[in-house]
């Protein structure tokens, strides 16, 4: 039952972005974004005009991640107002002409939608990332997403976790990580934009290409746009509720006085992304074969399970709190002529 | 049939990080490092060298610094003059010549067992070069009656000892152990612990050789390397413009026949293999081998005859 008042009229989206190489050796939106760079028919949609971008061109041509300090934590308001001088880090400068191309953040003129092709080491299927419960365009169009992909199952999803004994909850299709908790959130390349999105595939090595991660993100992203056309023309959303996973706490690895790690995520942990962590269940095991338990006092849903990248970041897992959310209507404003 | 009699494996070294985003070698090596710190050298039957063979690649969790030090071991580049633009990889790979070698003389160590992982999905993978050395297919042989988490194959590369370069062929009788599927830069458990009992596997082994024990001979299934596949690329900018397809991704050692399907480019094509004899593609989809123009490698599976083996006595 909806009331006519509770519809929240929103801008149309004209200007998207996708960002691929955002991280120079996540290779699936490197190669979606360079084959749309050169055809980029099967990313035309009316009334919308997407622009394909490889963010971090010189890690790409490296195949490395990043070559000075990771992008997707350099668009702090320090670094976006440094000034331009000699011996500025190379991510940094390139924060800059990208928040001058795609933003500036807040500003009229910033892109509507910028979605960030990543991939991950964990075992997360195809997870979508907000940074913000209160955007209900972004809230709208994730639920459109996962509604149109739920009966795929060809889309990357969560692998079985075969070490748990309890009989695992139904795998997840696009299983959706806010990341709003002051302590944990960091500045996002796409961040700039006014409805940003993250879309995170994995598991897939670092610099490798995986056909079916490959094909799922390109189904991810055609839902996506799909919404945005069908948006813009003026179709009405119905309220829906979508349910989150809340960034709760970071986990690192156990470490001796030298910094290096002493155990491993338990096998028991690992690639049982979004399974729920009680108190008592197994975390790490030590090279020497002793286990280390959770000892939290509540249920967390651990993601970023053994992702690579996050070792220098210390970080072994995420920890995340289950949330329903609920979003209004929304439908696209019509311009009225004054 | 009567028994071939090897001379006893007097001592050892244990290499991991020779490639230093490859994790279960570089953290078996710690350990066993911690083990003899704790336990004393008697820890082990025979005296073992443990080694990080690449410290600097290791300390920046890459492969390589400036060159891959897995092919630095030809006896042209061992020998070659080092100068102020050797490439660290080079001076390195001397270095260990010197250390564990020189490889091809009386003096270089017994056994090299050299730790690696893998993005493909290779079970426990035992690759050495074709001498005629019984001992490496029989620790195969040993290791499949152990372990049984992971399939456990042996490679085989044909290529004469000079010309050989990775870094196990510096010792008389070395072997490298491959296990994956893993990431770069990112350690298993599971992984680690099939590594690790790889490596104390092939310790019991040598200690019961050692003792005297006769080892069976019988046909042990070998998989001979034969040739390499390279991925489709855009001829024009040499991009890859296919991935290796889901039917073959993860399939490592299955029976690839005329008309199977390889790749399936962007486009949504598939691409099939085209040659007439059957062969068994290995090192599918590995990380490293993007830059070396490598989709896979194929091999041929032989079944060789390989004699019961106990140790000679004095």
């Amino acid at each position: 039952m909806s009331s006519r008042c509770n519809i929240s009229g929103l801008q149309e989206a004209k200007r998207v972005a996708i960002f691929g190489g955002t991280h120079g050796n996540e290779m699936s939106g490197i190669m979606l974004v360079n084959m749309w760079i050169n055809n980029a028919a099967e990313i035309e949609r009316n009334g919308l005009v997407t622009k394909p971008f490889i963010s971090n061109p010189r890690a790409v041509e490296k195949c490395t991640r990043y070559i000075d300090t990771d992008l997707n934590r350099a668009f702090t308001p320090e670094n976006l107002s440094a000034p331009d001088v000699e011996g500025l880090q190379y991510e940094v400068q390139r924060a800059k002409e990208i928040s001058q191309m795609f933003g500036p953040k807040g500003s009229p003129g910033a892109y509507d939608v910028i979605f960030d092709l990543h991939n991950t080491t964990s075992n997360m299927g195809s997870t979508l990332i907000l940074e913000s419960s209160t955007d209900l365009f972004n809230l709208q169009m994730v639920n459109y997403i996962k509604t149109s992909t739920q009966h795929l199952n060809t889309l990357a999803k969560v692998f079985p976790c075969n070490k748990k004994i309890k009989k695992a909850m139904a795998p997840h299709t696009c299983p959706v990580l806010l990341n709003e908790n002051p302590h944990l959130k960091y500045s996002t390349t796409r961040s700039v934009a006014k409805h940003p999105i993250g879309l995170e595939v994995g598991p897939q090595p670092q610099g490798v290409l995986r056909s079916n991660v490959f094909e799922s993100m390109r189904t991810i992203l055609k839902h996506a746009l799909d919404f945005l056309e069908i948006f813009n023309s003026g179709v009405e959303f119905p309220p829906c509720t979508v349910e989150v996973f809340r960034a709760h706490e970071r986990m690192d690895y156990p470490r001796d006085t030298n910094g290096n790690i002493t155990a491993m995520v338990h096998p028991h942990l690992q690639d049982c992304d979004w399974e729920p962590l009680n108190r008592g269940d197994p975390m790490f095991l030590t090279f020497d074969g002793r286990t280390i338990l959770y000892e939290g006092a509540s249920t967390v849903y651990p993601t970023f399970i053994n992702e690579a990248a996050y070792y220098e970041k210390q970080q072994a897992f995420m920890t995340t709190c289950r949330e329903i959310l609920a979003a209004n209507a929304i439908r696209k404003t019509v311009k009225v002529k004054s | 049939m009567g028994s071939t009699f090897l001379a006893a494996v007097g001592r050892m070294a244990v290499c991991g990080g020779t490639h230093g985003n490859e994790l279960s070698g570089v953290y078996v090596v710690r350990e066993m490092e911690r083990q003899r710190k704790v336990k004393g050298d008697g820890v082990w039957p025979i005296p073992v060298t443990t080694v990080l063979s690449n410290p600097r690649a290791v300390k920046e969790c890459r492969r390589y610094t400036d060159t891959d030090m897995n092919r630095c071991f030809s006896s042209v580049i061992l020998s070659s003059p080092i100068t102020d633009s050797s490439p660290y990889e080079v001076r390195r790979a001397q270095e260990l010549n010197t250390m564990l070698g020189p490889k091809g003389s009386a003096d270089a160590i017994d056994m090299i067992c050299d730790l690696h992982n893998t993005t493909s999905n290779m079970g426990l993978t035992l690759i050495h070069y074709n001498t005629n050395d019984w001992m490496t297919l029989h620790i195969c042989k040993y290791l499949q009656t152990k372990i049984t988490q992971v399939p456990v194959r042996v490679v085989m590369l044909d290529i004469p000892i000079s010309d050989a370069y990775s870094l196990e062929s510096v010792s008389k009788h070395g072997f490298s152990i491959e296990v994956g599927p893993q990431p770069h830069g990112v350690i298993r458990a599971d992984i680690y612990n099939i590594m690790k009992e790889g490596v104390d596997v092939t310790l019991e082994w040598i200690r019961k050789f050692n003792s005297g024990t006769v080892f069976e001979g019988g046909e042990m299934e070998v998989f001979m390397f034969q040739s390499s596949i390279d991925y489709p690329r855009d001829p024009e900018t040499q991009e890859l413009n296919a991935a290796i397809h889901p039917q073959l991704q993860d399939r490592d050692f299955c029976l690839l026949k005329k008309g199977d399907p390889v790749f399936l480019s962007f486009s949504g094509e598939t691409l099939k293999y085209e040659e007439e004899e059957p062969r068994h593609p290995f090192f599918i989809n590995e990380c490293a081998y993007y830059e070396k123009g490598i989709a896979f490698h194929l091999a041929k599976k032989v079944m060789l005859p390989i004699p019961t083996v106990q140790v000679k006595k004095d």
